[in-house]
């Protein structure tokens, strides 16, 4: 419980000193927002009025105070270029809010995805003594992982949309109008970011359990007559998932960005594709705001793989 | 160097080493020699599939992919190449300095460290771009300093493996200075860990570089660049497959080459 402690003050400053970082960061961009969002021709009282509509004639630490407790409260900001109506600029926690659904059930198909998958096929992998078969998943694995994320985007368009026509590209389905048809259209961009992950986990697991095998216990489960399968799945693995753990933590904070990449390949209206389009138009409290986001998300899952950690291997939470 | 006898040639050397040769001559080459122009258009020659003449077939102005995927694979390597220099020097530099003195200066570090870990690489290369702009030049600042972590925390744990060696003891009671110690004494002994750590970022940066780019803000024209042309392909996938196809075949192979090379440089080391 003290080591929890510990931890969650650690997570807070963490998450703390990111949101300043954040925020410094967007401080020193080159440029005056003002004379970009009313051109150059603006009068200066018009200029001025704007600057303190947004809040920009205020000290540093005050904007930060004031961005932070907003953020803390639920008041994202406004954004500078989606407009609501004529004279209201959309707020930015209900741009993001309708998009987020569309990240997050694509990121929880890829990660289904990954785990389904890859388990049993690490463990297969390290079963079998086939020559054959170690030589076709190293080749194969080794090649997923070489193949980026967009490519293999527009490879399985290519594939399961074009020749296949299991799909038509371009054609999303908004889980307002049908549920099932928008989680059918996200199994192709799932796919495609789950497969190098997979080869990778796949890899990771292989090498674990392969690292375990040496161990002096996997002698003992054996000359006390246990046969292969329960050494395998009995004691192995068992042992062999505390890495995987931390590396899936880490598979699921790189899905998070990855599909920054694949909804843009997929034309997804999701956080990813805000991100970039944000990015390009100079939208800074929108991005901003995600940024914050995405990189409060992946400490988050950090911190959480952290503790499961400790609770599923009684060798570290003892101490 | 002992280990260059056992220096035998395995599958996977072999392999990688052809792959990244035919890369980096055609990347070379595409500096100062196409076969067509990168630039001229045609309208008789839009969309043409593949054949004698353009082997990877021409795209919807009309000209040589080939061409253009030398030109871009020439781009890509070298955002690549001074990436990985950048952000290992830098690397190579804090690493030793907080490996080797231990102390308050390494806590620091490590907690900066730790936090640019924290981002996921591409969200923070992002961020550097949309404070930055976008071009060439900051593509390539924003990826040296997202890498820089990674090689810090590689060349400190090296040198707190080799810190406390025999050799590293004699040559301080000799009266050798720290620095010499540093950068003629240990460096040479962690370059091999240091080279494979050095391709793998490599082909991060590739593929980061030509992510951005395939986003539409990374490299921008009239600079080519791999990722931009897979873009523009996608559009015309019913029509011409080979476009899309040949832009990112091409970043699989180099990808691929240098990640066999990798893997055959670790093998042999190891036997």
């Amino acid at each position: 419980m003290k080591y929890f402690g510990k931890k969650l003050v650690s997570l807070i400053i963490t998450l703390f000193m990111v949101s300043v970082a954040t925020f410094i960061a967007f401080q020193i961009i080159p440029g005056d927002v003002v004379t970009s969002i009313l051109g150059t021709e603006a009068t200066e009282e018009r200029e001025a009025q704007l600057r303190e509509e947004l809040g920009l004639d205020k000290p540093v630490v005050e904007r930060y105070v004031n961005w932070m407790g907003g953020v803390l409260k639920g008041d994202l900001g406004t954004s500078y270029r989606y407009s609501k109506s004529m004279n209201e600029m959309m707020p930015v926690a209900e741009l993001i809010g309708d998009k987020l659904p569309v990240t997050l059930w694509l990121a929880a198909i890829a990660l289904v995805l990954i785990i389904v998958i890859s388990i049993p096929l690490g463990v297969l992998w390290a079963h079998s003594s086939s020559k054959f078969l170690d030589a076709f998943l190293g080749v194969m694995t080794q090649g997923a992982m070489a193949v980026p994320s967009f490519f293999l985007g527009v490879l399985v368009i290519y594939i399961f949309g074009i020749v296949m026509k299991m799909f038509t590209p371009g054609s999303y389905i908004s889980y307002h109008t049908s549920f099932a048809g928008f989680l059918g259209y996200l199994i192709f961009p799932a796919i495609a970011i789950a497969i190098p992950k997979i080869a990778m986990t796949a890899r990771f697991l292989r090498n674990a359990m392969l690292g375990e095998l040496k161990q002096d216990y996997v002698r003992t489960a054996y000359s006390k007559g246990c046969s292969k399968n329960r050494v395998m799945y009995g004691h192995v693995l068992k042992n062999a998932m505390m890495p995987v753990i931390t590396f899936v933590g880490m598979i699921i904070a790189e899905v998070v960005a990855g599909s920054i990449v694949v909804e843009q390949v997929f034309s997804l209206p999701g956080i990813g594709r805000l991100l970039i389009s944000s990015i390009s138009t100079r939208d800074f409290p929108v991005v901003e705001i995600l940024v914050l986001y995405i990189a409060f998300v992946v400490i988050f899952v950090y911190f959480i793989v952290d503790m499961l950690y400790r609770v599923l291997d009684p060798r570290i939470s003892g101490r | 160097m002992k280990r260059k006898h056992h220096l035998k040639l395995n599958k996977y050397l072999v392999a990688g080493g052809i792959m990244t040769a035919v890369m980096v001559i055609l990347a070379i080459v595409g500096t100062f020699w196409t076969p067509y122009s990168t630039t001229t258009m045609s309208a008789a020659e839009k969309f043409a599939a593949p054949s004698l003449h353009h082997i990877m077939g021409t795209d919807n102005f009309g000209r040589d992919i080939f061409s253009r995927v030398m030109k871009g694979l020439g781009t890509t390597m070298m955002v690549g190449t001074l990436v990985v220099v950048a952000a290992g020097a830098v690397g190579i530099l804090v690493g030793a300095l907080t490996g080797f003195f231990g102390g308050w200066i390494d806590e620091v570090m490590m907690r900066i460290n730790d936090a640019i870990n924290g981002f996921p690489s591409i969200l923070l290369s992002l961020v550097v771009i949309s404070v930055l702009g976008m071009g060439r030049q900051n593509v390539i600042l924003a990826l040296s300093i997202v890498f820089i972590p990674s090689f810090v925390r590689i060349v400190r744990s090296e040198y707190i493996r080799l810190r406390d060696m025999e050799f590293v003891n004699s040559a301080r009671i000799m009266g050798v200075s720290k620095m010499r110690i540093l950068f003629v004494h240990i460096l040479p002994n962690i370059l091999s860990v240091f080279s494979i750590s050095m391709m793998i970022g490599f082909n991060n940066a590739i593929l980061a570089e030509s992510g951005m780019s395939y986003l539409g803000i990374g490299v921008q024209p009239p600079d080519a660049s791999l990722g931009k042309m897979l873009s523009d392909a996608q559009g015309y996938m019913f029509t011409a497959p080979w476009y899309a196809l040949s832009a990112g075949v091409t970043i699989v192979v180099l990808v691929l080459g240098i990640s066999l090379l990798g893997e055959g440089i670790r093998r042999c080391s190891n036997d």
